[in-house]
This record gives C-alpha cells, sequence and structure tokens, in this order.
C-alpha cells in the first residue's frame, strides 16, 4: 500500500520486535507481547481508523487477526498481524478502548477462531448461538460436533470478560447486561424497521431508550467459510448475496481484489463498464435508502415514488446482466456479457429522467416540517465517533469525514471523473439522508462523462479456467453503497483462498447505534436505523 | 327540501293505529337500530374501499381490482375472510377485559355514529345537549384502546396504549374547544339547529376568521383524536408493529379495525355539520334562483358529498406526511394548539358580541 517505505523505517523505530512480511501487499508481524504497545504508539500517531479486523488461523503460527489501520489525516496505511501460538487459549489483547469499531470485530473473531479479547467488556457469541460448540473458522474445527438443533435458543443476559491479573494469568468475570427492574422490549428479528432479521434488544424508560443491545447473526450463511472450500471463480457469487443493493459494487471488489493478486490489469472497456455499472447501482441503492426511509417514518407516498424510479434503474441493469437485485455480472478480468446495444441510449434517458425527479423528492419530503423536525438534531454521530466506529459511507461523510474510497484510493475510472464528494458536519439524520439526495446527483454526473466515452476493447481478459494464487495477503476496498466494502484475501497458493474476509459495510454502522440512539426516543430509533442504511445479510454474512 | 320526518310521523302514526303506544316505539326503537348498524357496516365498506382506492392513487398504483368491477366486492370478501377467522386467546392475558375491549370501542364509535344528522328528519340521537352527548360517546373509545393495551400482555401492545392515551386525551380537548367556538356562535348544542342555523351561509363563512381558525384545529385534532397519520403513533406499524392491537386476530381486530374507519368518518361528518353545513345545501342570500337549483340536490346527497370530501382531504394528509414523534405530538397540543384555540374562542366571543359575523 500507500507510503510503506517510510512507514517501515518509523514502526522499526517504535517497536523492534515487529518483522515485515513481503508476501502480497504485505504486513508486519507483531509478537503478542508487544502488540498492545504498538497499537496505542499508532494510534496516538493518527492511525484513527481501523478499516478492517480479521480473525485467521495460521495454523502451526496459532490463531490471530489482521489489522488494516488508516490514518484519516495522512492517508497512511498499514497492515498489523498478530497470533497466539497456543491454540487451545489464544489470548490477544483487546483494541476496543483505541478504536470502537473493534468492539464488534473482536466478538466475530471470538466467534469464529475462539480468541479471547483479554479487556474486551463484553465477549459473547456474536452470528452463532451461545450454545454452538467449537469455533467453525479454525481449520481443525469439526463439523459434525453441531447437529441440527430444534432447541429455542436462550438469552444470554450475562456479559463475559477476560480481564489480566497482575501474575500474568487472565480471569472470566460476568456482568449483567440489563438490570432486573429493566423494562426490556425486542425491536426485531421481525421487525418492520429493522430491514430484516436483525434484533435490538431496547431498555426503555418510558419512550426514552437507555440502552441496545444488538443481537446479529439470524441470517448468517457463514459465507467466509463457505468461500475457503470453493475456487476462486465459485466466490464469486456469494458477494451479490452480501449487500443486496451493492451487488455490482461487492463483486467489484472480490475481482479487483483477485485481479490484484494475479498482477493482471483489465482492458479499459472493463474500468468503464464497471464504474458506470457501480454507479447505476449506488442510485438503485440510495433511491431504495429514500423509499424506506419515508416509509418508516410514515410518508407512505413517498415509498413508492423510490420504487417507481427504482425500477427504471433495474430495467436498465437487467437489460445487460439478466440479473435485477443478484447481478452476477463481474467476473475475474472481465465482465460476464458485454453492455446491451441499448445500454447507452437508455442511461443516457435515465440521467434525464431521474434529474427533476430529485426536484420531486425535496419537495414532498426534504422540505415538509414534519420529516425536518424529526430528522434534524436526532442520532448525531460525531467525526471522532465515525472515524473511531469506522462508520464509512454516507454516515461517515454526514459527519463531516471525507471518509470516500472513490477519493482516498480511487480506483477504476474514478481517478479521472470530476465528481465532488459530498459531505456535511451535522451529523444528524437529516444530514445522512442529504448526503444520499446529493449523492445520486453526483452519480448522475460520473454517468454523464463516462457513456458517451466508453471505448471499444474485449469485455473479457483471457485467464485460466483454474486460477492459483501466489502466496501472500492482499486487501482491496471499493466504495459500496453504504461505505467502504473491503476483500481481505490471504492465498497459500491454492486454487481456493486460505482466508477470505468481506469487511461488512454495514457492521461498523450498526455498532454505532447503542452510542448514538442512547436518549432518543423509540420513534428516533427508526429514524436513526433508516438512515444509517444498514442491509442485515451484509452484516451476517 | 324533503323532510324525513313526514315519513317518520307516519310510519309511527300507521304503528300507534294497529298497536299500544308503548310497543310501537319499542318496535320503531329496533328497527331504527338495526337500520344504524347497517348504516354502520356500510359505511365502513365504503370508508374500506375509498382508502384502498385513494391511497393507491397517491402511491402510483391502481388499488384492488380484481374481485368484481374495480376491485368493488374487494372488502366485503376481506370481511367474510375476517369473519372465519380464528380469535386466538392470549396466555397471560386479562381474558375478560381482552375480549370487551373491541366492544367498548365499537359501542363509543356507534354511540358518535348516532349523533350525526344526516338529513332534514333522518336525525337518530338529537336533543339539546347533543353536542356534549356526542364529546362524551367519543371519549369512551379511549377506555377500550387502552383496557386493549393493557390486558394484552404484551410491551407493544403496552407502549401503544399509553401513546394513545396521552394523545387522544390531550387532542380531546382541541376537537372540545373549537366546537365550543361554533357554539358560542349558533347559542345551540343540538345538532339539527346547527345545520338549521346555516341555512343563510355555512359558519365556515358566517364566522369568517375564527370559524376558519377553528376549522382548521378540529381538522387537526380530529385527526389525531382518530388516531390517523401523521397522528397514528398508537399503531405506528414500524415502531411498534400495530400497536394496542398486536395481539387481536379474526374478527375482534376487524372491530378495531372497522371501529378506525367509521371514526375518521364520524369526524369529518361533524366537521361537516358544524362548519359546512351539513345536509344544508350552499345558499347564497339573495340569489334565489341559484339557492333552489340547490336545494332540488336532497340533503343526504349534500351531506355524504361533504363529509366525504373531508374524509379524502384526510387521507390524502395520512399517505403523504411523515409521522410525529411523541413528544412532538404532545408539544403541538399543549403549546400551540390549545393556547390558539382558547384565544380563538376568546376571539368568537368578541365577534358574538360586537355582532361581527355575517
Amino acid at each position: 500500500m500507500d507510503n510503506t517505505i517510510d512507514i517501515k523505517d518509523r514502526i522499526a523505530a517504535m517497536e523492534p520486535s515487529a518483522v515485515w512480511s513481503d508476501a502480497g501487499d504485505g504486513m508486519f508481524r507483531v509478537p503478542v507481547s508487544s502488540f498492545r504497545g504498538l497499537a496505542e504508539k499508532l494510534h496516538n500517531e493518527g492511525f484513527d481508523f481501523l478499516r478492517s479486523l480479521t480473525g485467521i488461523d495460521w495454523g502451526e503460527d496459532g490463531l490471530g487477526c489482521v489489522y488494516h489501520l488508516e490514518n484519516t489525516a495522512t492517508g497512511e496505511n498499514i497492515v498489523l498481524g498478530t497470533a497466539d501460538p497456543d491454540r487451545e487459549n489464544a489470548c490477544l489483547p483487546s483494541v476496543h478502548d483505541l478504536w470502537k469499531g473493534a468492539n464488534f470485530n473482536e466478538r466475530e473473531a471470538y466467534d469464529f477462531f475462539g480468541i479471547k479479547f483479554i479487556g474486551h467488556p463484553d465477549l459473547r457469541r456474536f452470528f452463532l448461538r451461545d450454545d454452538w460448540k467449537g469455533y467453525p473458522l479454525r481449520k481443525d474445527y469439526d463439523m459434525s460436533l453441531n447437529p441440527l438443533n430444534m432447541e429455542n435458543e436462550g438469552n444470554e443476559d450475562m456479559a463475559p470478560s477476560y480481564e489480566m491479573t497482575s501474575d500474568g494469568s487472565y480471569i472470566l468475570k460476568r456482568h449483567p447486561l440489563f438490570d432486573d427492574q429493566e423494562y426490556v422490549i425486542n425491536i426485531g428479528p421481525q421487525h418492520p424497521a429493522t430491514h430484516g432479521v436483525l434484533r435490538f434488544r431496547v431498555s426503555l424508560e418510558g419512550e426514552t431508550i437507555k440502552k441496545i443491545d444488538v443481537h446479529s447473526g439470524y441470517i448468517h450463511r457463514g459465507i467466509e467459510k463457505l468461500c475457503e472450500s470453493c475456487t476462486y471463480p465459485q466466490t464469486l457469487g456469494f458477494t451479490d448475496r452480501l449487500d443486496y443493493l451493492g451487488a455490482m459494487q461487492n463483486r467489484h471488489a472480490l475481482c479487483a481484489c483477485i485481479e490484484k493478486a494475479m498482477g493482471l490489469e483489465v482492458s479499459e472497456r472493463i474500468q468503464y463498464i464497471r464504474t458506470i455499472m457501480d454507479e447505476l447501482q449506488r442510485i438503485d441503492s440510495h433511491l431504495l435508502f429514500i423509499a424506506c426511509l419515508c416509509q418508516d417514518m410514515g410518508a407512505l407516498e413517498v415509498f413508492f415514488l423510490g420504487f417507481r424510479d427504482r425500477e427504471k434503474v433495474l430495467d436498465i441493469l437487467e437489460q445487460t446482466t439478466g440479473g435485477r437485485l443478484i447481478q452476477t455480472y463481474n467476473t475475474i478480468g472481465g465482465v460476464q456479457a458485454d453492455i446491451h446495444p441499448e445500454f447507452v441510449k437508455k442511461t443516457k434517458e435515465f440521467i434525464r429522467y431521474m434529474r427533476p425527479k430529485l426536484k420531486e423528492y425535496d419537495d414532498i419530503f426534504t422540505g415538509n416540517i414534519i420529516a425536518r423536525n424529526r430528522l434534524i438534531g436526532t442520532g448525531v454521530l460525531s467525526r471522532e465517533d465515525a472515524i473511531s466506529f469506522g462508520a464509512t459511507g454516507g454516515t461517515g461523510r454526514a459527519s463531516g469525514w471525507a471518509c470516500d474510497v472513490r477519493k482516498r484510493h480511487p480506483y477504476a475510472m474514478y481517478g479521472k471523473v470530476d465528481f465532488k464528494e459530498i459531505t456535511f458536519t451535522e451529523g444528524d439524520c437529516f444530514a445522512r439522508y442529504m448526503v444520499r439526495i446529493k449523492e445520486i446527483e453526483q452519480s448522475l454526473n460520473i454517468i454523464e462523462q463516462l457513456i458517451d466515452n466508453i471505448p471499444d476493447g474485449e469485455y473479457q481478459m483471457k485467464v485460466k479456467p483454474v486460477i492459483k494464487l501466489p502466496a501472500g495477503s492482499w486487501y482491496t476496498a471499493v466504495e459500496g453503497s453504504r461505505g467502504e466494502f473491503g476483500v481481505f484475501l490471504e492465498s497459500r497458493g491454492d486454487k481456493s483462498p486460505y482466508r477470505l474476509k468481506f469487511r461488512s459495510t454495514g457492521l461498523p454502522l450498526v455498532s454505532c447505534i447503542d452510542t448514538i440512539a442512547r436518549d432518543a426516543k423509540i420513534a428516533d430509533l427508526i429514524a436513526i436505523g433508516g438512515t444509517l442504511d444498514y442491509v442485515v445479510p451484509d452484516i451476517d454474512r | 327540501m324533503f323532510d324525513f320526518g313526514i315519513l317518520t310521523n307516519w310510519i309511527h302514526t300507521q304503528l300507534t293505529s294497529v298497536m299500544s303506544e308503548g310497543l310501537a316505539i319499542f318496535l320503531e326503537c329496533v328497527i331504527i337500530g338495526v337500520l344504524l348498524l347497517l348504516l354502520y357496516v356500510i359505511i365502513a365498506i365504503i370508508m374500506i374501499y375509498m382508502e384502498r382506492k385513494v391511497c393507491a392513487a397517491f402511491q402510483c398504483r391502481l388499488g384492488p381490482t380484481r374481485v368484481g368491477p374495480w376491485g368493488s366486492v374487494q372488502v366485503i370478501c376481506d370481511v367474510f375472510k375476517m369473519l372465519t377467522k380464528e380469535i386466538i386467546t392470549i396466555r397471560h392475558s386479562d381474558k375478560f377485559l381482552y375480549n370487551l375491549a373491541p366492544y367498548i370501542v365499537i359501542l363509543a364509535s356507534v354511540m358518535a355514529f348516532a349523533c350525526i344528522p344526516i338529513s332534514r328528519g333522518l336525525e337518530i340521537l338529537d336533543f339539546n345537549v347533543g353536542v356534549l352527548f356526542f364529546m362524551a360517546a367519543s371519549s369512551i373509545g379511549i377506555v377500550g384502546i387502552l383496557l386493549a393495551g393493557w390486558s394484552s400482555n404484551s410491551k407493544y401492545s403496552l407502549i401503544g396504549a399509553m401513546r394513545s392515551g396521552a394523545q387522544m386525551i390531550s387532542y380531546e380537548l382541541s376537537v372540545g374547544l373549537s366546537i365550543l367556538t361554533i357554539v358560542v356562535l349558533t347559542d345551540t348544542m343540538q345538532f339539527s339547529e346547527i345545520v338549521m342555523r346555516q341555512a343563510d351561509g355555512w359558519f365556515i363563512f358566517k364566522g369568517h376568521i375564527p370559524a376558519v381558525i377553528a376549522f382548521v384545529i378540529y381538522l387537526i385534532a380530529g385527526n389525531a383524536e382518530v388516531n390517523r397519520g401523521p397522528f397514528d403513533l398508537p399503531e405506528a406499524e414500524s415502531e411498534l408493529t400495530a400497536g394496542y392491537h398486536t395481539e387481536y386476530s379474526g374478527m375482534h381486530f376487524g372491530l378495531f379495525y372497522v371501529a378506525e374507519f367509521v371514526n375518521l368518518f364520524i369526524i369529518s361528518s361533524i366537521a361537516a355539520t358544524i362548519f359546512l353545513g351539513g345536509w344544508m345545501p350552499l345558499h347564497i342570500p339573495g340569489l334565489d334562483g341559484f339557492n333552489a337549483v340547490m336545494d332540488a340536490i336532497p340533503g343526504f346527497i349534500w351531506f355524504f358529498a361533504k363529509a366525504f370530501f373531508i374524509v379524502w382531504l384526510l387521507m390524502w394528509i395520512k399517505w403523504t406526511f411523515p409521522r410525529l414523534r411523541i413528544d412532538q405530538i404532545l408539544t403541538l397540543e399543549w403549546k400551540y394548539l390549545v393556547p390558539i384555540g382558547l384565544l380563538n374562542l376568546l376571539l368568537m366571543v368578541i365577534v358574538v358580541v360586537f355582532k361581527l359575523h355575517f
């Protein structure tokens, strides 16, 4: 990644025990004992954004984690890896106090690998049931341990945490999540406002929210585990089923990551098509965002306006890709099929159609006094919190954090087109809503610049049918519909990945909901959830 | 203008000629009761069909089209479906109150419905404190909703019921104040008298500024009173799934559903009665030819046209506006509508005392 030479020297000065390993993007391997100190130093140096935290089973080297850090002020990136060789009792220091986003990510790593994070306040399982046996993403996991369970799942009301004692061992403590007298209400898993099977346990005092406990995993399909037994082309299909409103971008990220690992440069025509498709998908997603937000807030007319316009985007996509929700369009080294002969004409028609429609949304919803009263000033996410949680996408930009991957690490054609990165400073629900409205306009601008100049060339590069990647690890990120979607790929030279991790766009968004919805009303929780714009299959993976 | 009083008096004389006075009145009460319930159900069916079609039009859809011409039989089919569904009893619920609640709601709704003057001589409950009776009868519905929420043993229901308690009791005040403004103008509380006084112009014209303010307040408060969007917090489906009637099924749910729609009609028809002249045709003093043409249209057509116009207005608002939050709803009522309503009442008194009205 960028600026690695300079950083190498600085890391060596900070922590002499850190070893630079060069395979793929490269990373610093740090011993567990010195990891926490290095993390603190880096955090103080300005590495305030934890892009991704990936649990990984390194076999002989033990169980560990890979941390992707970014300095939001300078744009420097760094990758740290650390592992505890004691497989039975793997312990890593928790970094949840440095980067708040690590909280849920560490729970995920505990859930999948059984790594105990010392100092983590609430180390329950996250995606799997509390009575799940074993840790499924470990390479020595026995599939027969967990036959189909027909019992109801209980509620774990005591949060375990592991704390270090002075003699170097650790003790298990349990803290109650809620008091006995608290009025706890379930919002979800079957609830119209959670946009899928997500469950919040909300502690209320009257109408005021005191605490939210997020329960996830109701649509967990173990996609990362599945990928480990699939060949590279087979893994592509899963990405469309993560964030189904960002199918194009997700698949783009995985294809780009594999292409980077192969050292394959795709033709300019492919870059153009991918960029246009990504932006069409973004418009599609943002229109659905507006529709669903309005429906959640009770404005049922606007709901259908959003769907009416989204239909036009889907028609264009369908003509070329054959899919409406699940697009399955990008392939390794290209795209599935060339664009439809009418694609250019229809897309231009859509741009002409869409611009005046944005005014309609402004008239009916943005200017509405009730909508403004409901949205302005509710659910304020500060810039520091947005970075600390890693809440990227429209949510981060509404808080004043210029976090657009298209600008930070330009990929495909984004370096060559002219568009504005929309940022607001308020960080409230209204700013999050406005970011999306304005971004539709910017997406239209991007498409307009590209649509007339799609160069000739092949739409699919020559790729061997069986793809083997060299050993190493790579990370590629794209700007998904609702934030940074990253793919971390570790290869051992086989035809299937050793570890494939998708940086969920929705998980950081949900992790900040407890912070921003406290002391708000139930109705605000619905507005906050709607404007955070998470998609549940993307959180659960 | 045809007076239905002639018809009803004729029936009464015919009956008393063959039986005793007491028996005749008893028989009339039974017939009127049956007719009232029949009309209640017909209005409910029309309202539900209208709601579906109107909301479809606002949402760029067609609404029901399959069953019957333009989907007109759809609602009747739905009623039969609802009747055949199982009424589920909830464990740990307060069985007696749980089963009683929908009937209290429907009882309040029917009693209020009986107060509406539909045409000249077509009034069921019409006496000198009719307005007071209407206010009292329609308020009983709150008890049913609170009971439903309390006895369901569900947290969603309870929050919904508490919301509706806070909301409906608050907005009762504004409804009362705006009706009172018109009572000051007419010095009568009898609905038939209120309509008769509008023969030379509807109150919204006669009472000019204070009447218009009262009309707007009444529409807002009335909308909140019947829990319709943007004030549908007690059953906000994206927050509380279905609010106070979450746990109800079958016809018990159906009763809540029907009562909600008829309450909307009642609120609209009272607005039509006290502000827009009820069944009284549009009369412009001095234009006798015009008035005669207007008189040719029967009163009940005038009444239903006005009532359904206001229903349509409220549906338009419901489907377009987002929902308010509970604290905003109470702020709107206690900090804005009640003070404005009180001042408006004072203004109306001044207008009446100094004879500034038309």
